[in-house]
């Protein structure tokens, strides 16, 4: 057997993986505890409230240039869709070429106006409500957590995969713990030492928590945990030497997806990867012309979405594998007095996939005060589809369970038929 | 240093959070007796951990700057506070008074997110915990958990039904007489006394009514925005106009004499309805025995279920003392369950024991508390951020992969970053492998070893080959030791 190692260092620390190959009936194990085995969900959550009016953006609608004079996208600028049910002509903001491309394949969903009544304005409930799927209590478990309790026990460990450093609302359950993985080449065991003494510490420490333990059932309860992490740690490490077909952006959301990457070429198991890009909250200088901070956050998602989409075409997984993308809220309709906007209401939510039904879902808000699209003496977008419709769909015809328990109701009616 | 006697070394892990080099003096002279009076009585020590924060020889703390000051703030700054509340269970004379503290906090559970989005960050975290005097305003919860942790519990139930912190995190600041609310009259119940199966859910209307008009008001220069005047609080409102003044009738005995019905009163003297339903409550048989099974739990053994003899005797000595905690504390550490050797390491120990454990076994030199904050959250426990107002999942829960790959990778942080210190204590006294083993075992104490993992550790310190007895030799081994011994299965065991 061949170990190559590799040694990192972190606030003093150093960590050791092992490039063993995974023992393959822990992947069984991953594999047979679902009935769309290869089939995975990966989420990306745009933190502080995307300012969706542009990022798909009705160009032909003079409303949005006389209430956005310093930040609105030209119309020359826009990557056209075409035209929604409501007749409207819609088109991407300019950083999003690689979605662009990915529509064009009629691979990616655009679900207009997703949102739910009286919308929260703060980002603390916004993001509970979502994570939830509950408007009314927004304390409980998550969405994902709950369809993560209806797998077989023993849970894999690593049945789902957050690359975020917290746990984020959707996957708290009080029956599966979601590991927190934002880097795999990080999530190692960790030693005080360098070297060999930090294999031979890994070694005696795999070793202790072999130890059955007779007559303590606690301990070797515990020590099952430990044999566990120390297992994982492997599988992980698989993840971590993935070498990417296409090249991902150099910034933290870009690394994540690559890990989420490896993770499913290398055939890891996770059914649900978490993962996020912040710096929507775009109160202040949020740029115009296409440019400025909101088109870097563009490039950021389009780049770092399309890199993903495309690395796993190449390997043959894009029809095993959709991605949503969405954001607490989006913003209001009018630039405020610092060229950027304020917490709003309904915004878009976007799915793609190998599998996914591409396209234009739901109507466009039209942005002229007074029109019913509009809420909140036309300060805001109305929703139009219930974001737990889309949830539903993607639980029932994706991941392959019922709904309605996971969401305490049935949501089925009205959800856009991306799959 | 030494180990003291097994005995005294399981009553500072139960009723404290172990022992460390510098607290030796302190106890290796006492009696098991003597020891338990040295923590229940604990005004005989000296309150002075506060005092201590910044000197040398003690864990460090820095200031987390999560409202852009430069100072360290653990009165409005919930991670400084994070830390001086680590900071006292490292490094308090008063070890039971944390460790009950600690239960109190779960026993009450409030989180401070939803006080940060109804109040602010900085009000959020000073209804929580601020220290009484340092500002103007009243105690934040934790202080006042920490006032009475072995006070009377009738106090205390009456304080937190009272508690601003409470009365935005269970809503009864929005508690009126047309629209009553429940959370806090199901919570009462169901949580902080008698338990799920011994009230009704007309019991939850009526204690919902019970404590209409128990509001919450801002001082004249309050306001929610984190640049508010430091000075600025919140505090319980009576409002006579809001309470219902009329009957409540529950199905348990809300006076001596059985009968069950608070009767109608002036809206003047309506505050007395909360006051006859927490009496109730508090004497509730019930409750006694709650509490019972709940100390049965966090002081005696997770393995075993609650014995009913250990029950019923603690429930009584409860009642018999009107709520007062002290004498029931200290019925239960000179107990014979708890001072029965098969008990020892028959619990789950919470993140923030383990944490404080391993600090205070390994050592605390140049570690700043603001760094555990983020590997506590790893293993599931934050401070003044419980899951739910039911507090943590205690025993088994707090275990699985993830978690104990995050205690494992906290054993290896704690270790490297006393790599040197280690070394240099046990320069002097080691001289071969089992020298170092034993030495270590007399300082950082996991629950005993089969033989197949006391012999992986003698394999790892011997893996080089025969002891040389250098010092790069024992600096390396010593931290591998630490980090295995306080990251393995046994060593989360208390």
């Amino acid at each position: 057997m061949s170990v190559s190692r590799r040694i990192f260092i972190r606030d003093g620390v150093a960590t050791v993986t092992l490039s063993l190959a995974a023992p393959s009936f822990l992947t069984a194990i991953a594999q047979a505890q679902s009935s769309n085995p290869n089939r995975r969900l990966v989420v990306v959550y745009l933190g502080g409230g995307n300012d969706s009016l542009n990022t798909i953006i009705g160009y032909r609608d003079a409303a949005y240039y006389n209430r956005r004079p310093s930040i609105a996208v030209p119309a020359g600028q826009v990557l056209q869709v075409g035209t929604d049910a409501s007749g409207m002509a819609m088109g991407l903001h300019p950083q999003l070429a690689g979605l662009h491309a990915i529509f064009n394949e009629g691979r990616l969903a655009l679900v207009q106006r997703t949102g739910y009544p009286n919308s929260s304005r703060s980002h603390f409930e916004a993001s509970d409500i979502w994570g939830t799927a509950n408007p009314q209590n927004s304390t409980t478990s998550g969405w994902l957590g709950r369809y993560l309790d209806t797998l077989p026990r023993p849970l894999d460990a690593l049945a789902a995969w957050n690359t975020t450093g917290e746990t984020p609302r959707a996957l708290l359950s009080g029956q599966s713990g979601v590991p927190a993985i934002p880097n795999a080449s990080t999530y190692t065991f960790g030693s005080p030492n360098r070297g060999q003494a930090a294999l031979q510490e890994r070694a005696a420490a795999q070793t202790m928590a072999t130890n059955p333990a007779a007559g303590r059932p606690h301990l070797a309860y515990l020590n099952g945990a430990s044999r566990g992490a120390i297992e994982t740690l492997d599988r992980v490490a698989q993840a971590s030497q993935y070498t990417p077909t296409v090249a991902y952006p150099n910034n933290g959301f870009g690394q994540s997806l690559r890990t989420v990457a490896g993770a499913i070429v290398r055939g890891v198991g996770s059914r649900v990867y978490w993962t996020t890009t912040g710096g929507y909250d775009t109160h202040a200088g949020q740029g115009g012309g296409g440019g400025g901070a909101y088109g870097q956050l563009m490039a950021t998602l389009g780049g770092g979405v399309a890199a993903f989409y495309t690395d796993i075409r190449n390997q043959g997984l894009a029809a095993d594998t959709t991605i949503i993308v969405f954001s607490e809220f989006s913003r209001r309709i009018s630039e405020n007095g610092s060229a950027g906007t304020d917490h709003g209401a309904a915004g878009v939510m976007m799915v793609l996939g190998g599998a996914v039904r591409g396209g234009l879902y739901g109507t466009a808000p039209q942005l002229s005060p007074g029109h019913p699209t509009l809420e909140n003496n036309s300060g805001d977008v109305r929703f139009e589809t219930d974001f737990r419709s889309v949830y539903a769909r993607i639980l029932d015809n994706w991941l392959g369970v019922n709904s309605v328990p996971i969401l305490n109701g049935d949501f089925r009616a009205g959800a856009p038929a991306v799959f | 240093m030494a180990r003291l006697n097994p005995e005294i070394d399981h009553l500072l892990r139960r009723a404290g959070f172990g022992l460390s080099a510098a607290e030796v003096d302190t106890y290796q002279d006492m009696s098991y007796s003597e020891a338990v009076a040295h923590l229940v009585d604990y005004e005989g020590s000296p309150d002075d951990v506060d005092e201590r924060i910044g000197r040398p020889d003690h864990a460090r703390v820095i200031p987390a700057k999560n409202t852009m000051r430069e100072l360290f703030q653990p009165d409005i700054d919930i991670d400084d506070a994070r830390q001086r509340w680590m900071f006292r269970m490292i490094h308090s004379r008063r070890p039971l008074q944390e460790k009950m503290t600690l239960f109190w906090h779960n026993h009450f559970a409030t989180g401070y997110s939803k006080l940060a989005t109804d109040s602010g960050m900085l009000q959020g975290a000073k209804l929580l915990v601020h220290k009484p005097g340092v500002l103007n305003g009243p105690a934040g919860q934790v202080e006042t958990l920490r006032k009475q942790a072995l006070g009377n519990f009738r106090n205390m139930l009456l304080e937190m039904a009272k508690d601003a912190a409470m009365l935005i995190w269970l809503d009864g600041q929005s508690n009126t007489k047309a629209r009553p609310q429940e959370n806090f009259g199901r919570e009462i119940m169901e949580l902080f006394t008698v338990g799920v199966g011994h009230y009704t859910e007309p019991d939850v209307y009526a204690a919902a009514r019970v404590f209409t008009g128990w509001n919450l008001r801002g001082s004249t220069n309050y306001t929610n925005d984190d640049y508010a005047d430091l000075n600025s609080y919140q505090e319980f409102s009576w409002r006579p106009d809001q309470h219902d003044t009329g009957a409540k009738t529950f199905s348990f005995p809300i006076y001596p004499d059985g009968r069950r019905t608070i009767q109608p009163r002036s809206e003047s003297d309506g505050l007395q309805d909360g006051i006859d339903l927490i009496n109730a409550l508090v004497m509730h048989p019930e409750t006694a025995r709650r509490f019972a099974r709940k100390w049965w739990n966090f002081f005696i053994s997770e393995i075993q279920t609650p014995d009913p003899a250990f029950v019923e005797a603690v429930a009584n000595v409860y009642l018999q003392n009107r709520s007062e905690i002290r004498p029931v504390i200290r019925f239960i550490l000179t107990s014979p369950w708890f001072t029965d050797s098969a008990n020892y390491f028959a619990r789950f120990a919470w993140p923030v024991e383990y944490v404080t454990r391993a600090i205070k076994e390994v050592g605390w030199q140049n570690l700043e508390l603001d760094k555990v904050r983020s590997p506590m959250a790893a293993m599931g426990q934050l401070l003044y951020e419980p899951p739910n107002v039911a507090g943590w999942h205690l025993g088994v829960d707090w275990f699985s992969t993830g978690t104990m790959l995050a205690r494992a990778n906290f054993a290896a942080t704690v270790a490297a970053g006393q790599k040197e210190f280690l070394a240099a204590s046990l320069l002097p006294q080691v001289n071969s492998a089992d020298g170092l083993l034993t030495t270590m075992l007399n300082r950082v104490t996991p629950a005993p070893f089969d033989q197949a993992p006391q012999q992986a550790l003698t394999t790892y310190l011997l893996a080089d080959g025969p002891w040389r007895g250098t010092e790069s030799e024992l600096t390396t081994r010593a931290a591998g030791l630490a980090r295995l011994l306080v990251g393995c299965s046994e060593y989360q065991l208390v």
